[in-house]
């Protein structure tokens, strides 16, 4: 078959033999080397997606099919109607036409899907914005103005400090207040959540991106903001959660029941000077807000076969028209959902089994 | 019949080295945007999915060379035990370049995200959303780039075997410097 004759080969000395294959395991062990680190075997301190997300499995229990975090929510659906405000600002589509289908969910803060609704002075509503482009907008929003802390690092660290003893099972009561005096980041959002009471209604609360974005319009120019929604209807001052653990739900259905919800999208944008990458400052002072439209939910769906259920709200996942800061908590919010995404999405059958309200 | 070629085409070399660099470029990419939280995270990811693509395009042009042009024959006294192993490796080193990116493609999809390759570069999705079916690609994907990295390690050094131990012209077919003047 083969009239390729090889050239002349003189053997090999057994030295030169055994460096020559040395010479190869030495190749091979460099780049398993640089992969090894690389991929963080060779790197344990590292903080990974996984690290995160396992500890808030450890925080708050393993419940398959659900989020690892804001477990406990339900779906809802609508549209958005765009002002002409943001449109000089952002290129995004959902800008520019009159109406954009939306999903959302509202939740509480928390890896237990049963937790009471009481538990928690903080609601959160997450958002997909469908664009007729096929482009999306994803946002996680929270009633919270600020957050606790500025960096994955010391999130990781505030999860560490809220996690069980594992002598009882219930962590240490320490650890929280030395976590905060080692924090003084922590200050903006302590002092909110001294006068936050649990809400009776998911419909009457103020959702905030927290995390700082840039609008970029047609001609490419950027400009920092950070957004919000404010709902159109506060209830009387004064109204208070009702008892029980599950009042959030029904309440959203019987309004939604009686008719649509809305609630007004600003735009805050950013004075020079405020900080962008930096979720746990507030920004004070006068500022310019955009009203650029109007969020209107029609419907809710129980989360466990609703449309928002296999959505992962990666606030990375945005359209042509919206981009991210340097906030370092955006790369790893989106890094973690990914990872409990992948977690819960080969589980959702036994969500969709569970007894939503009859475990403690 | 003509002789054998001694070389692969110049093509064919041209695209090997080419995609040697992205290929290996992109495994380290991957694993490490799965194991950052960091901003590193997003600029990998940025980059992840626009190579892939272009790894994509380019090995459907590779299989396109390859079946078109003559390859240097396997030295004649090469163990029959190397020559199966030559010949598998590559059948997966092939198959794994076109099989990785089109997991890629269809696990976003399946996850029900835009296929996006830059802020405004869309891919019509491959297939509908489907969070299970998203779970079992993903980690597909993470588990055969696995087998690629080894793959593309076991290659990096049966080359060097053949370069270095048994100099039998096989390192050269690829390199394109002539063995003979050794």
């Amino acid at each position: 078959m083969v009239d390729h004759s090889s050239p002349p080969r003189p053997p090999l000395s057994t030295a030169s033999l055994i460096a020559r294959l040395a010479g190869i395991g030495a190749v091979v062990a460099v780049v398993a080397g640089a992969f090894a680190y690389v991929n963080g075997t060779l790197d344990p301190q590292r903080l990974r997606p996984k690290t995160l997300v396992n500890a808030l499995e450890t925080n708050s229990g393993v419940h398959p099919g659900f989020r690892r975090n804001h477990a406990k929510g339900v779906c809802v659906a609508g549209y958005f109607e765009s002002s002409a405000e943001a449109r000089a600002y952002s290129r995004a589509q959902v800008f520019s036409e009159a109406r954009t289908p939306v999903i959302g969910r509202f939740a509480l803060p928390s890896g237990n899907p049963y937790a009471p609704d009481s538990s928690v002075p903080i609601r959160s509503f997450a958002v997909q914005f469908s664009q007729a482009n096929g482009q999306q907008w994803r946002t996680g929003m929270n009633s919270m103005p600020v957050f606790p802390v500025g960096t994955p690092e010391a999130f990781y660290q505030m999860l560490k400090a809220g996690a069980p003893d594992p002598a009882t099972g219930k962590p240490n009561p320490a650890n929280m207040p030395a976590f905060f005096a080692a924090h003084p980041e922590t200050a903006a959002f302590l002092a909110w959540v001294k006068t936050a009471k649990p809400s009776a209604s998911y419909a009457t609360e103020s959702y905030n991106g927290i995390n700082a974005f840039y609008l970029v319009n047609a001609e490419g120019k950027r400009q920092a903001v950070r957004w919000g929604v404010v709902p159109q209807r506060q209830d009387a001052a004064g109204d208070v959660a009702p008892s029980g653990s599950d009042f959030l739900e029904k309440d959203l259905v019987q309004r939604l029941t009686a008719g649509p919800l809305r609630w007004q999208l600003n735009m805050t944008l950013a004075n020079p000077g405020d900080p962008v990458d930096d979720a746990s400052k507030a920004w004070s002072g006068e500022h310019k807000v955009l009203n650029a439209g109007m969020l209107v939910l029609q419907g809710s769906q129980p989360q466990a076969d609703g449309d928002c259920r296999d959505i992962n709200f990666d606030p990375l996942i945005l359209p042509s028209g919206i981009e991210a800061s340097s906030d370092p908590l955006l790369a790893a919010r989106s890094a973690a959902y990914a990872s409990s995404y992948l977690r819960r999405a080969g589980e959702v059958s036994p969500l969709h089994s569970a007894p939503q309200e009859s475990t403690p | 019949m003509s002789a054998q070629p001694r070389f692969f085409a110049p093509l064919a070399r041209l695209l090997h080295w080419v995609m040697a660099l992205m290929v290996i470029a992109m495994l380290f990419i991957g694993a490490g945007l799965a194991a950052s939280v960091s901003e590193r995270h997003e600029w990998l990811l940025h980059l992840h999915k626009p190579l892939g693509i272009a790894i994509l395009a380019l090995v459907i042009v590779r299989l396109v060379v390859r079946f078109s042009t003559r390859q240097p024959p396997l030295p004649a006294d090469l163990p029959l035990w190397q020559v199966l192993a030559a010949k598998a490796s590559h059948l997966l080193l092939y198959g794994l370049m076109l099989v990785l990116p089109l997991l890629g493609w269809a696990m976003i999809s399946a996850a029900g995200d835009p296929v996006m390759l830059s802020s405004s570069v869309q891919l019509p999705a491959l297939v509908a959303a489907n969070a299970p079916l998203f779970a079992l690609l993903r980690r597909a994907h993470g588990f055969l780039a696995y087998v690629l990295f080894f793959t593309v390690l076991a290659h990096l050094a049966a080359a060097l075997f053949h370069g270095w131990i048994r100099r039998d012209g096989v390192l050269q077919s690829m390199t394109g410097r002539d063995a003979g003047t050794d």
